[in-house]
């Protein structure tokens, strides 16, 4: 197993390797092909190891592939844990990366970047698969840092863009606020247990909770509640979670294919899987699992708001994509860690799924996203619509679909749930399904129905996409339609996560809903008749009368509230806020100490200054003062013996 | 095998490219091709000569290797001792690499007086290897003095329009610095009669003594570094050196200031260091945070990676003076992580700015500014320059992956066992590192074409890529497995470490 293992991450690199340095040579068919392969090579292994884990009986396997470094008497190692957590993570990871390297054929077949696209999102596949793959902290972080690099990459893809590549620095640098709380947090693990290796660490957590830590002189606070935070933090950068979810929205401006892949499926998900990884640690402080429950329920609800007055398609999508990580936030806040990483999987399908519908829908009209240039898409594509449809059904939670098993649970969830800021969260998370249903239909209603609003030329030109972009999305919309029906039994109630996540006594309040609900159909049931339908039931019809039925409504209540339309456009000014303090901050304290510091104190003064001071006095022995570097070596030597002979007779 | 360990080789890797440079020097202007061919045989025979030090070091002793010693100047006990141990020789490395990169690079670029310009790079590697090799303190400060005439020379002759300027600047600023530490060494010849370093690292010291030799050596080697404050002649040499002299400057000069440290202060004045570490301290944080800030508002490239050559310098005396504060815990460890973070740093840092320095020049080359201004999409017309670019620009923000995360993790992970607060504003360089560089990059390598002059660019020819990818695979290479560079610093580490947690005092 061992070598299928080391296999699976390094087909996807090999292809992204041979793709990136050699497309030329290969060219546009040699580069999709040798990338698809390698990325099929890692799913199709990457089933085996699942099943070898599931059937077959497979042990866990953690081990090193390689020793990075010693210092210190500290191993920093290269290697893998896989376990069941691990396996589902990479079926999920290389499988949409399948799905999404063919549909690129045809969404990037015009595109003069073809081969490099390819290279880029089979690296992003072997960065996220050392990532899930990863045994210890520092590989974690490799991999957490190589996937934002690609994700820098693929933003700026289209690097004309002023706004592309805007986009793409600010991600990066948005997430490197996040990876400096992560790398803190990584650091007071390693002061706390000594080592870098998952088991070794979970193994001394008790250090940890009975560590402290002194921030503030005076107080001490718990080292694992320091830890799990900072850890978080790193999270919140990667999964776009309030107040480090700005750069998401941006990220839009790449490649639809990479929205879906990496800023809707898999990368974003990985502060997910990361704080579900480390289960065993966060359940030691309540607190830092009450400020994750939080910091999930705000993202869950005001992200979804925004949705609402997004017009441009991707940016809906995207926004849903934030409020959904705020749902599996929450999620991992209730201690339900199964839960969290179950909507992950759901999600990954139906929202990747959505994107590259969407995807569809912008190339039919020749790269249009703006919602307000589209309606009645229905009857030219069909095929896109039925699995938009689908997608829809699954984000918004309609009993059956699998968003619905994940959505259902994580409420219930967070309704058991007895840590301190519960309450809030169950209200953010109901209210938030109301704007889920919402928004999701006025996507659907304002591109696939009513009138159609596209120019004539574009009207003529549309059609439905070729088998490499509709084949995917039809693949897409199995899952998202059935695996919730399908997976919840032996993902929540059942042992597959057994040994792997962790969970106290006390916060399980994924045992308390198996206790009630041990079938999909009873889960069903009980679902049927809980409020979080009915609130989805609603948003639909909101959606469906003032987007179908009444379509000045829409443009009244906008004037009427235009207090809360310009916080909501303004996306609760935080990108206005950061411009000005972050940005503009940093760039007039560098000013500031460059020019009065460095410029006027260092060198005009004490530099200059002295040299002025210097010249003044040696007007008087000018005539030494040559100015040949000769002479002046010559002094040195001179001095030099002088010195030299001074030490001799003293 | 035994072919090599019979061989002087400390001596043939100084002295070969000195005399070298004679040669070349002698081979006169006339004939710029014969100059050239010359000197990139004797960087080269350099290089090989310097590969067996790695090649035969034995990695079980903190004991000097490859020692050779002999009488010089009888009646003040100075002898013309050289060896090296697990700090000295990657530095020696890493300087014959770099220079042959640097004899490669002026190939075409240099067409006024080529031999002059080749001889001042070997002569100026003979002595910075010297540096790094001698055992006498008095031959140390000869080299240590020495290497500075050839670089004043190369920014002299070779530099740009205010070159006399930062010549000055550079001069002076660098030598009120060591003559601080001649002074220092001969009080302490008075004392024990030696000049060895060896012997100097087991003078007793009264604490007294011990401040005000650390201080007269702090100044020497701070310049150096540079650390703030005294770091404002940086840029400006920089600005105004040849491609070339930059990247010697940055790769290797700054590393002969954090080797100071190790080799003298660190050893000879144990208590003091650890009397006085807040003040480094507080100079490396400002360098990484202070100097992080500014360099992001810079307009000029070379400017802003002088500056970003701080901050990462900032990290290297970090690393070696947060030591004192871990072991106030009690404990040795992390120390040893700090410690050899710094010299990973080090090495580190020299491929990497030399690759940025070198990037900046290829541009250079090609459009005679340096401004970031007058730059913009350059990625539209030298697709596989800018692929370097950003990978160099990815290791200085401390990718991992690449050499330049290396340094910085382990000295952030062993600043946190001395304090949270530490490690906290040495983390900033994870954001301050990332905003200037990749902001440049977003100016000078993305976006749509800015002008004429950037339209017309050529991308890079077969000698530049070859330098570029050479550099591209240390980076990674250090990046992807760090401990054989590691793995060899271990004993010196590690005696260095017993020796200063026993005070003299």
């Amino acid at each position: 197993m061992q070598n299928i293992y080391l296999a699976i991450p390094l087909a996807s690199l090999f292809g992204a390797v041979i793709a990136g340095l050699f497309g030329r040579q290969i060219g546009r068919a040699g580069a999709h092909w040798v990338t698809i392969l390698g990325v099929a090579t890692s799913f199709v292994l990457s089933l085996l190891v699942l099943k070898d884990l599931l059937l077959d009986g497979g042990a866990v396997y953690n081990a090193p592939v390689y020793t990075w470094m010693v210092s210190d008497g500290i191993r920093f190692e290269v290697g893998f844990l896989i376990d069941n957590l691990t396996a589902l993570m990479m079926v999920v990871v290389t499988g949409v990366s399948l799905m999404v390297h063919i549909y690129t054929i045809g969404y990037m077949h015009d595109d003069p970047g073809y081969q490099r696209f390819f290279s880029y999102i089979s690296l992003f596949t072997f960065s996220m698969l050392m990532l899930v793959m990863a045994n210890n902290f520092m590989q974690l972080f490799f991999g957490w840092e190589a996937v934002g690099l690609v994700s820098y990459l693929l933003i700026g893809f289209w690097y004309k863009k002023e706004s592309a590549i805007y986009a793409n620095m600010k991600a990066f640098l948005v997430n490197r606020v996040g990876d400096f709380g992560f790398l803190l947090g990584i650091a007071t693990i390693l002061y706390f247990t000594g080592s870098l290796d998952y088991y070794e660490v979970f193994g001394k957590t008790a250090q940890l909770v009975d560590g402290e830590i002194e921030i503030f002189s005076g107080a001490a606070w718990s080292a694992i509640t320091v830890a799990c935070i900072l850890l978080f933090v790193g999270a919140m950068g990667k999964s776009a979670q309030v107040p480090l979810h700005v750069w998401l929205p941006d990220s839009m401006e790449g490649p639809t294919p990479i929205s879906a892949l990496i800023h809707a499926a898999t990368m974003v998900t990985a502060g997910i899987f990361m704080v579900a990884r480390m289960s065993p640690l966060f359940e030691y402080s309540e607190t830092a699992l009450s400020f994750v429950m939080v910091i999930g329920a705000t993202t869950a609800f005001f992200m979804g708001l925004i949705g609402i007055v997004q017009n441009d398609i991707k940016r809906v999508i995207a926004y849903s994509t934030l409020s959904q990580l705020g749902y599996m936030t929450v999620a991992l806040g209730a201690s339900a860690y199964s839960v969290a990483i179950f909507h992950l999987m759901t999600h990954a399908f139906f929202k990747a799924l959505l994107f590259l519908a969407a995807g569809a829908v912008i190339i039919a009209l020749h790269h249009e996203q703006d919602m307000r240039k589209m309606g009645g898409l229905k009857k030219y594509l069909p095929i896109t619509y039925w699995v938009s449809l689908i997608g829809t059904l699954a984000l918004i939670g309609f009993p059956g679909s699998s968003g619905f098993f994940s959505k259902d649970s994580i409420i219930e969830a967070v309704h058991l749930s007895e840590l301190p800021g519960a309450g809030y969260a169950y209200v953010m998370v109901l209210m938030g399904v109301f704007v889920t249903a919402f928004y999701s239909f006025r996507l659907l209603f304002l591109v696939f129905h009513g009138e159609e609003r596209m120019d004539a030329h574009a009207r003529e030109h549309l059609h439905e996409p070729g088998a490499v972009v509709w084949l995917p999305l039809v693949l897409l919309a199995i899952p998202s339609a059935i695996i919730g029906w399908l997976t919840i039994e032996p993902l929540l109630f059942g042992d597959f996560f057994k040994g792997v996540l962790f969970t106290l006594e006390q916060h399980d309040v994924v045992a308390e809903i198996g206790e009630e609900f041990t079938t999909p159909l009873a889960f069903m049931l009980h679902g049927l008749g809980g409020v979080a339908v009915w609130l989805a039931a609603a948003g639909f019809a909101l959606a469906w009368y003032i987007y179908l039925r009444n379509p000045e409504i829409a443009e009244q209540a906008k004037i009427r509230f235009a207090l809360v339309y310009r916080i909501l456009d303004q996306k609760y000014f935080f990108d206005r806020f950061n411009e000005i303090v972050f940005a503009g901050g940093a760039r007039l304290i560098g000013s500031l100490l460059w020019r009065v510091a460095d410029s006027m104190l260092i060198d005009g003064l004490i530099v200059n200054g002295s040299a002025y001071l210097v010249g003044r006095a040696s007007r008087v022995l000018r005539v030494v003062q040559t100015g040949y570097l000769n002479h002046y070596a010559f002094a040195m030597v001179a001095g030099l013996i002088l010195l030299l002979g001074w030490a001799m007779l003293g | 095998m035994n072919l090599f360990a019979d061989l002087p080789l400390l001596s043939l890797s100084v002295w070969l490219p000195i005399v070298g440079g004679v040669l070349v020097l002698f081979s006169g202007d006339r004939n710029p091709v014969g100059a050239r061919r010359l000197a990139l045989v004797f960087s080269l025979a350099t290089f090989l000569v310097t590969l067996p030090l790695w090649g035969l070091f034995d990695t079980t002793t903190a004991a000097m290797q490859f020692v050779e010693r002999q009488p010089w100047i009888q009646p003040f006990n100075i002898y013309y001792h050289l060896g090296v141990d697990g700090i000295s020789m990657p530095l020696i490395l890493l300087t014959s690499f770099t220079t042959l990169l640097v004899v490669i690079t002026g190939w075409e670029v240099i067409q006024y007086r080529v031999a002059q310009y080749m001889a001042a790079f070997l002569i100026m590697e003979g002595f910075m290897i010297g540096t790094f090799a001698a055992l006498d303190s008095i031959l140390f400060y000869i080299f240590f003095e020495a290497m500075l005439i050839p670089m004043f020379l190369v920014i002299g002759i070779w530099g740009g329009p205010n070159r006399i300027y930062a010549t000055l600047k550079f001069f002076l600023y660098t030598f009120i610095g060591s003559v601080l530490m001649l002074v220092s060494l001969i009080y302490m010849y008075n004392k024990g009669g030696s000049f060895a370093i060896l012997d100097l690292h087991q003078l007793p010291l009264s604490l007294t003594e011990q401040v005000f030799i650390f201080l007269a050596m702090l100044v020497a080697f701070a310049v150096k570094v540079p650390m703030w404050p005294v770091h404002t002649w940086l840029p400006d040499a920089h600005v105004e050196a040849p491609t070339g002299g930059s990247v010697i400057l940055a790769a290797i000069m700054l590393k002969i200031g954090g080797y100071g440290f190790l080799r003298f202060s660190l050893p000879i004045t144990p208590d003091a260091s650890a009397e006085l570490d807040w003040l480094i301290l507080t100079m490396s944080l400002t360098a990484v945070v202070y100097i992080g800030f500014v360099a992001l508002v810079q307009q000029d490239m070379k400017k802003l990676i002088a500056y970003s050559s701080i901050a990462h310098m900032g990290f290297v005396t970090l690393g070696f003076f947060i030591v004192f504060r871990i072991m106030d815990r009690g404990s040795l460890q992390g120390a040893a992580l700090a410690l050899e973070g710094g010299m990973v740093q080090m090495v580190s840092h020299g491929f990497i700015s030399g690759a940025m320095f070198l990037s900046v020049g290829v541009m250079y080359d090609r459009m005679h500014s340096r401004q970031i201004a007058d730059y913009g999409g350059v990625v539209n017309v030298m697709p596989t320059f800018a692929a370097f670019m950003v990978f160099f620009a990815m290791a200085n923000a401390g990718l991992p992956g690449t050499s330049g995360f290396v340094g910085e993790f382990m000295v952030i992970l062993a600043s946190f066992q001395a304090n949270f607060w530490i490690a906290f504003l040495a983390a900033t360089t994870l954001i301050l590192g990332a905003a200037y560089t990749l902001w440049m990059v977003k100016r000078v390598i993305f976006g749509d074409i800015a002008n004429d002059n950037v339209r017309a660019l050529k991308d890079i020819n077969a000698r530049e890529f070859l330098i570029l990818a050479l550099l591209a695979i240390a980076v990674l290479a250090l990046g992807l497995w760090p401990d054989p560079l590691v793995n060899v610093m271990h004993p010196t580490i590690e005696n260095l470490l017993q020796h200063i947690s026993v005070p003299k005092i």
